[in-house]
């Protein structure tokens, strides 16, 4: 052995000594959406978030939280200052899948882990997945397909579809037909932000449906919702969660109830990791979560799991702890595919009402231990 | 296409349309009376539905939400002309839309603040919930025919104040000729805060009845803008008559557009590609119409050149 090779050993030595005597912290950058319309969203997955390393006591995660407005140009600077200037270990938080898909890539390329609390395009979940992409929610066509699969089932023969015309509304139906069996009443893409679904709601009366399955998240979905119910069309109605999460339920009211949707998660699901994660919430913030907020704890224990098994300098090890999934899931059952996404069971929920709150009560399973379409072109 | 399907779709068009009207006709005004362009008139419109959301959620009276909204609207429309508008006035329009759209994100921030990130609850009450069966034998809910109606009885009522009172004839004086009014002794300044308040009840009445039906949430009043900008646009600027006209067409263009190129498309292509063109050709038919227009009237339809 050479002086210089023994230096350079050494060096490398005290390095990483040094990073792991930096304290063992992990720095993560959360960078979601805080205001704006869909705000809600990123505010009860940072909540969730915080609330689960709350509760850990830990004292090795520093946060930096950042809003991204829900524009691509932003999250976009937003990374590049975690990563250049914060020199963040672990990135997470973006909600939309447009500004995961302007941010992700570059991001893990540059060797940062991330975690998505959200966001699951199909562009990441296929050939194009990455060692340091672990997605803790699901891929963006899961829920649809559960409700394709429902649908079908149920035994409806002639459903009317609908989602509005960007990415994910086009995977929506897309993921609705993988799994749907039969022919359709109609199939119509609306315009995004489209607050008036008048039009709409005359197509559906007029084309002969036996039900309906829309995604029309946020706002949209209220809008939606609220028109059909006093429209006198009252064909049953399936959707995923997103139009009928705890965040949005008040504010679509009666002319929710009895509609039927499709989630990973749900506030009524009976293990001790979720009956602790409800309370605590309520508790702490005075409102019920959504399965956004399930998601941000979700991704806040995985993260913490990982830390008691490796070192974030160590980031093979890391990345491998992370993959283990060893975390008490607020879903029950959890573990990644091979291409570092969810394979979970998805519920069946319908919309009831307790009090004066609106909430969601799980009625069956739509597909079980189900992983994404992608997983197959994933080389890892 | 049936005549049941048709028929409905065309009064969607005419209650957007009417809608699109009460947005519109405080926007022309403005800019026809004062030469100002008021990117915040979105803003107002969200003020008018969650002063109506919160008044609701309080009283469980619809008539006095739509009342608060008509207040909380006009009064926020007063004081902001009083605190920033009335500064605007001999700027150029970079300026004023500089300073107009701080005010979007100052009251959309602020009213975020107040009243949190997520939607806010407002519903048909019940008297007017439900679908009636008209003539023809068309089910259309009941609440939209008195979306029509109420802004049938606005239009009217705008159109008499603007002919028939002295209000009126001072408004359309203060479009001719500024100067000239004041010099005849009519207090400007005042005349621009009613006007500038008006123009922000009515959108705060639009902002509640529609709200209604749909999400009452921040942001929800720029959409408005942008379609009721076109609309004064092809209806000509200051013109309460251009801005009806441009509403109605605008509103049944963009409904009837949506519903029929989607079918036009399916005669020749396959299914899914004709929603997707359709839908996507649909989205841009106001924005050719208004091109249309320009070309042959570039001061809109009742514009004065």
């Amino acid at each position: 052995m050479t002086l210089t090779k023994m230096g350079l050993m050494a060096t490398t030595a005290i390095f990483a000594a040094g990073a792991a005597m930096a304290d063992g912290k992990v720095k993560v950058g959360m960078i979601t959406t805080l205001s704006g319309g869909g705000a809600g969203l990123g505010i009860d997955a940072r909540d969730g978030f915080m609330l689960a390393l709350s509760l850990s006591g830990t004292e090795d995660v520093e946060v930096i939280i950042e809003d991204d407005q829900q524009k691509p140009e932003v999250a976009v600077q937003l990374a590049d200052k975690m990563i250049q200037s914060e020199n963040v270990d672990v990135m997470t938080g973006i909600i939309f899948s447009n500004l995961a898909m302007a941010a992700i890539p570059s991001a893990v390329a540059q060797d940062k882990i991330y975690l998505s609390v959200n966001a699951g395009p199909s562009a990441l979940a296929g050939a194009n997945c990455h060692p340091n992409y672990f997605n803790v929610a699901w891929q963006n066509d899961n829920l649809h397909e559960a409700a394709g699969a429902y649908v079908t089932r149920t035994g409806y023969s002639k459903p009317f579809i609908l989602a509005p015309n960007y990415p994910a509304g086009t995977d929506a139906l897309t993921g609705f037909k993988r799994f749907y069996e039969g022919e359709l009443a109609g199939e119509t893409y609306t315009t995004l932000g489209q607050t008036d679904y008048a039009p709409e709601i005359a197509q559906i009366r007029a084309s002969g449906a036996d039900s309906v399955f829309f995604f029309l998240p946020g706002g949209m979905g209220i809008s939606f919702m609220k028109q059909y119910a006093d429209s006198g069309v009252d064909l049953p109605v399936v959707g995923p969660a997103f139009s009928f999460d705890q965040g949005i339920l008040q504010a679509v009211g009666a002319a929710a109830l009895g509609v039927v949707n499709t989630s990973q998660w749900s506030k009524d699901l009976d293990n001790e990791a979720n009956t602790t994660f409800v309370a605590a919430f309520q508790q702490e913030y005075g409102r019920l979560p959504s399965l956004y907020a399930s998601q941000g704890y979700d991704t806040a224990n995985l993260l913490l799991s990982a830390m008691d098994k490796a070192d974030i300098s160590d980031k093979d090890a890391f990345r491998a702890a992370l993959k283990e999934a060893d975390f008490d899931s607020t879903r029950g059952d959890f573990e990644f595919g091979n291409n570092n996404h969810p394979i979970q069971d998805i519920y069946v929920r319908e919309v009831i009402q307790e009090g004066d709150i609106f909430t969601n009560k799980i009625i069956g399973v739509a597909l079980k231990d189900h992983a994404d379409a992608y997983a197959a072109d994933c080389k890892m | 296409m049936t005549f049941l399907l048709f028929a409905e779709q065309l009064l969607n068009g005419l209650q957007f349309g009417i809608m699109l009207f009460l947005t519109a006709a405080g926007l022309t005004l403005v800019f026809g009376v004062m030469g100002l362009i008021n990117l915040a008139h979105g803003s107002l419109y969200m003020i008018g539905a969650f002063a109506a959301a919160t008044v609701a959620g309080l009283t469980g009276s619809f008539l006095l939400a739509l009342a608060a909204s008509l207040v909380a609207a006009a009064a926020a429309g007063a004081l902001i002309e009083l605190t920033v508008i009335r500064r605007l006035y001999k700027r150029d329009h970079l300026d004023q839309v500089l300073a107009t759209f701080a005010l979007i994100l100052i009251l959309s921030e602020g009213t975020r603040w107040v009243f949190g990130s997520f939607p806010l609850y407002l519903d048909v009450p019940r008297y007017l919930a439900g679908p009636v069966t008209l003539p023809g034998g068309i089910q259309y809910p009941l609440y939209r025919l008195t979306i029509i109606a109420a802004g049938l009885i606005v239009a009217a009522g705008l159109f008499a104040l603007i002919a028939r009172t002295r209000i009126g004839i001072q408004i359309r004086a203060g479009e001719a000729d500024r100067e000239m009014i004041a010099a005849l002794g009519v207090d400007i300044s005042k005349l621009y805060t009613l006007v500038f308040a008006l123009g922000a009840a009515l959108a705060g009445l639009a902002g509640a009845m529609v709200g209604t039906i749909q999400s009452v949430q921040v942001g929800m009043g720029e959409p408005v803008l942008i379609l009721a900008f076109v609309v004064i646009v092809i209806g000509g600027i200051g013109s309460i008559k251009g801005a009806l006209v441009g509403s109605l067409l605008v509103g049944v263009t963009d409904t009837m557009g949506g519903v029929l190129l989607p079918r036009l498309f399916a005669l020749f292509l396959d299914p899914s590609a004709a929603t997707t063109v359709g839908a996507s050709l649909a989205s841009m038919l106001i924005y050719i119409l208004m091109a249309a227009v320009l070309i042959l009237r570039p001061s809109g339809l009742y514009g004065s050149a």
